[in-house]
């Protein structure tokens, strides 16, 4: 388990620096200049004002420099100074992400519940007519363009008819609790502050529910298949032989492993909320990683693409970290050898 | 043995009903109707919309009325018509870009499978890098590199689409590699890439095709996303993202968002349909492959 | 005294591309109390399926028709809920590869021990106590550190005599064991059958054996069915059907085993290979690959007849009534 660990580790790391520098690149393909995005018209009249912007955020140097530079300093946690906000990236982000993890977080424990629970009354009740019909609705969840769910729910259940709060993540008015982990729902708890708890808590259905309807969609598919794929196992058939009751054959003999492949895919679906996240963050006004990052890039804001970059790959490897100590605990052959 | 005529046995049939002809399956035929209509509808759109796409009437955010079927929106423009020439903006470029996914990917997990080797092994880190990150936040990242137009995010969305058909061919390349008529074919002489070219080619298009066909529902889902970011196309283009963006910004007026997500909802379902069909026909190791 | 299982007509239709197949086709026989059956003949023969519909565990949208009447109650017809019940606790099942039957993911403890609480009521700890006496029974070296390990830990002969202990565990009337020795070493084979054995004697078990190896039958079965194309071939006491064969299939069977005195040279398999899901041929199945077919045996579809004190054979021509 070990040397399990220590080998995705280190694929993770290789991965880091491969995103890393795919960001690089990709900022380097910019024809536009970054001085002249950020300085606006002054930098066409100032060629000292682009100088010195140039200078001061290392542009001038060559580029293998600027990305041995930039990890050197990503290592030491710092991810240098946003050309937009003027604040250190590294900051930004410490606001910013939170916001977009617990979002995801809340949305991803939201689908697994659905999403496992219908794949698996698909698959008992395989091509009868609750499975027809599961069907149709997980292709539809996985046909839904998010950003359009988005706009129908927040008018709907909105403004329409005012059953869940609107954008934000808190109501109009209430100061978010004490900064500790960035999620205000756990930051509320930490400070006893139970109406910001709730509030936070209230404002997350909304946007979650619609992050959902996808990965509930991908959830059912791959949870029918995995579950199907086990149920045509020996030990299985075995474990009716011994005139156990129906539920506990599924719930014990056939989820347990189709979970090796439901938490794989769960980590993928993590993905997808955070590119969700980036599509619907602006309907909800939800000031996260998605605002983030569509604010750098159309801004031409380098440090800002790459710290999200950074972050995007360290969720992902954590993520996949995550899904392999899973791996362990679901299947003790993992953890044995 | 007094049977003259033996007959060989038939091979075991396969215990799993969900094998099925896929045109036989509900679901598959309104997908198809689905597609064909909507194709219709991108080739007879000048005939059917009844106003021009640009064209900007006198009033604005109209409610849906018998003039206006799906109203109008912020600029006065008849949703109706901007959804119908809508059709001749996605489903070409979604096309076009699967076709290019398509075949970047199948050569890299072509060349991958067959090489082996290092090159397998640096192109497939490559493209686990490329799944790995957010296919938005890449395409996002691709297309504010060269710019918000439709064409870059078009080649956006094949830089994060081709990974899939990489792997997908490169597994099928590595399991036919091995198999007795390609090995065969070997011994009757034949050199390595031109058993590859005429043997595995029927091997390789089938669930290449079907993933396709998958895939083209995604490629209409991450292109409209683009768009409506603010990346793809660009106004006054009729493109449904950009369109819901449009009602996004006036969320009050429910018809100039609506309509065009249903048109892209209806679009990607249909092709999911199909696709999904036609994937349950495939034996099961295949359609694993390319559900993931 | 009655028969503890009575079969009679059964025939199982498999659902296939093509539509419903038979995989069975009207097979009768009796199980007695205490006595080992066995079931013989080669894969695709329809045994394994005879013994999951008595468990009604066939595959996917599968069909039964016919009767098995086991201790007075007609399995077939049961509510799925009462079958439960019979499952496991009346009738236990031991499949072929212990590797595939045993949970990978579970602890043997677990799986001992789910069942007995389930059909038997125990709580935890008396059901473990039992547990270690059952893995006592089966010969498994230190029961109580076995409970916590989980089957990748053991060896396959081990693994079968878990599987077996499994099936033992809420002492059940009636043990199927489906190819129980197949997966396994010669050595640990000779182990497995003996423990087979035992448990008939000790317990009064009866077991129905199902294999395609005639040497397993000769080693542990009472009486023999031999199966053809889903249907009775033969069938009769052990001493008769391995002596003297009346079924030309049987006799093929006999004479594709390898004789410890006879050396390779009287090996003589037989010509062709079973007919495949469906494709059972018109009149006598056998009669296409059969030495001694007549006309009659591609028209009529021969039925088991007495042949001698408790044994069938479904051969009407009977070449070999004056053999043996």
């Amino acid at each position: 388990m070990t040397r399990f660990l220590a080998r995705r580790l280190a694929a993770a790391v290789l991965l880091c620096v491969g995103i890393t520098l795919i960001a690089f690149v990709l900022t380097q393909l910019v024809p536009g200049d970054p001085a002249a995005a950020n300085l606006g018209q002054r930098a066409i009249g100032d060629p000292e004002a682009v100088a010195a912007f140039r200078a001061k955020y290392g542009l001038d140097q060559p580029l293998p420099v600027q990305y041995l530079t930039y990890i050197g300093n990503v290592l030491q946690g710092n991810l240098g100074m946003s050309q937009q906000s003027h604040r250190p990236v590294a900051q930004d982000l410490a606001e910013y992400v939170p916001a977009t993890i617990e979002l995801a977080i809340f949305a991803i424990v939201l689908s697994l519940l659905v999403g496992v629970a219908l794949g698996v009354v698909a698959a008992v009740n395989r091509d009868r007519w609750p499975d027809q019909v599961l069907r149709v609705v997980s292709l539809g969840g996985v046909s839904m363009p998010t950003f359009w769910v988005a706009l129908v729910a927040f008018y709907l259940l909105f403004f329409k008819f005012g059953l869940l709060p609107g954008g934000g993540r808190l109501d109009p008015g209430m100061t978010p609790p004490p900064y500790a982990t960035g999620f205000y729902t756990v930051d509320a708890a930490l400070a006893g502050q139970w109406d910001v708890l709730a509030s936070a808590a209230g404002h997350l259905v909304l946007p979650s529910l619609v992050l959902a309807v996808y990965t509930v969609g991908m959830l059912m598919r791959f949870t029918r298949a995995s579950v199907l794929e086990i149920l045509g196992n020996d030990y299985v058939r075995a474990a009716r032989a011994k005139g156990l009751p129906e539920r506990v054959v599924i719930m014990r003999h056939v989820l347990r492993p189709a979970m090796v492949a439901i938490i794989t895919v769960a980590g993928v679906a993590f993905g997808s909320l955070l590119s969700g996240a980036v599509l619907v963050e602006n309907i909800f006004s939800w000031p996260g990683l998605g605002q983030y990052a569509y604010r750098s890039a159309v801004n031409l804001d380098l440090p800002g693409i790459m710290g999200v970059s950074i972050v995007v790959a360290a969720v992902y490897i954590l993520i996949n970290l995550l899904v392999d100590l899973l791996y362990g605990v679901i299947d003790p052959r993992i953890r044995l050898t | 043995m007094t049977s003259d005529s033996t007959p060989l046995p038939a091979p075991r049939a396969r215990r799993d009903p969900a094998a099925r002809s896929p045109w036989r399956q509900p679901l598959a035929l309104v997908g198809a109707a689905f597609v064909v209509l909507w194709v219709l509808v991108a080739l007879l759109a000048p005939l059917l919309a009844p106003y021009g796409p640009l064209d900007q009437l006198a009033d604005k955010l109209l409610e849906p009325s018998a003039q206006h079927w799906f109203g109008t929106d912020e600029l006065g423009r008849d949703v109706l018509s901007r959804v119908i020439h809508g059709a001749r903006v996605s489903l070409p470029l979604a096309f076009l870009l699967v076709a290019f996914a398509a075949a970047l990917g199948s050569v890299v997990g072509a060349v991958a499978g067959f090489f082996g080797g290092w090159v397998d092994g640096a192109l497939m880190r490559l493209a686990d890098l490329v799944f790995a990150f957010p296919g938005i936040i890449l395409a996002m990242a691709v297309a504010a590199a060269l710019g918000p137009e439709l064409r870059n995010a078009v080649l956006a969305v094949v830089v994060v689409s081709w990974p899939s058909y990489a792997r997908l061919v490169r597994g099928l390349v590595l399991t036919a590699r091995n198999s007795e008529y390609v090995m065969a074919g070997r011994l009757l002489g034949s050199s390595s890439v031109r058993t590859m070219m005429v043997d595995l080619r029927p091997n390789i298009a089938g669930p290449v095709l079907v993933m396709a066909a998958l895939d083209v529902g995604n490629a209409v889902l991450l292109l409209s996303g683009l768009s409506f970011l603010g990346l793809g196309a660009q106004p006054p283009t009729a493109e449904w993202g950009a369109m819901v963006a449009a009602g996004a910004a006036n969320f009050d007026r429910w018809w100039v968002g609506l309509f065009p997500g249903l048109s892209i909802l209806t679009v990607v379902l249909a092709f999911n349909f199909v696709g999904d069909t036609l994937r349950d026909a495939l034996d099961p190791r295949t359609a694993r492959a390319i559900r993931g | 005294m009655g028969a503890l299982l009575e079969v009679e007509d059964l025939t199982v239709w498999l659902a296939t591309r093509g539509g419903p197949r038979k995989a069975v086709d009207g097979l009768s026989f009796q199980v007695d109390a205490g006595e080992i059956f066995g079931i013989a003949g080669e894969s695709g023969s329809g045994k394994t399926m005879t013994a999951l519909a008595l468990l009604g565990l066939l595959p996917h949208a599968a069909k039964t028709a016919g009767r098995a009447v086991f201790e007075g109650r007609d399995l077939l017809a049961m509510p799925a809920r009462e079958l439960r019940a019979v499952r496991g606790r009346k009738i236990a099942m031991v499949s072929q590869d212990p590797s595939t039957s045993l949970h990978p993911m579970l602890s043997i403890e677990t799986q001992l021990t789910e069942h007995m609480r389930h059909h038997l009521g125990l709580g935890k700890s008396e059901a473990r106590g039992r547990a270690v006496e059952l893995l006592a029974t089966v010969r498994i070296p230190d029961p109580e550190q076995a409970l916590r390990a989980h089957p990748a830990q053991f060896s396959g002969g081990m693994r079968q005599r878990i599987a077996i202990a499994v099936a033992l565990a809420c002492e059940p009337r009636l043990l199927l064991a489906d190819e129980p020795t197949t997966a396994l070493d010669v050595t640990v084979q000779a182990g497995i059958l003996r423990l087979l054995h035992r448990l008939r004697r000790e317990r009064d078990l009866a077991v129905i054996v199902i294999t395609h190896d005639l040497g397993v039958m000769s080693a542990v079965a009472d009486r023999i069915c031999v199966m053809y194309g889903g249907r009775t071939a033969e069938v009769g006491p052990r001493e008769d059907v391995l002596t003297r064969p009346r079924h030309p299939y049987t006799r093929g069977l006999l004479d594709a085993l390898p004789h410890p005195e006879g050396g390779a040279a009287t090996l003589q398999p037989i010509p062709g290979s079973p007919p495949a899901l469906g494709a059972v041929p018109e009149g006598c199945p056998f009669h296409p690959r059969c030495g001694f077919a007549v006309p009659d045996c591609r028209a009529v579809r021969p039925e088991p007849v007495l042949v001698a004190s408790g044994h069938l054979a479904a051969c009407p021509p009977d070449p070999l009534g004056g053999a043996a």
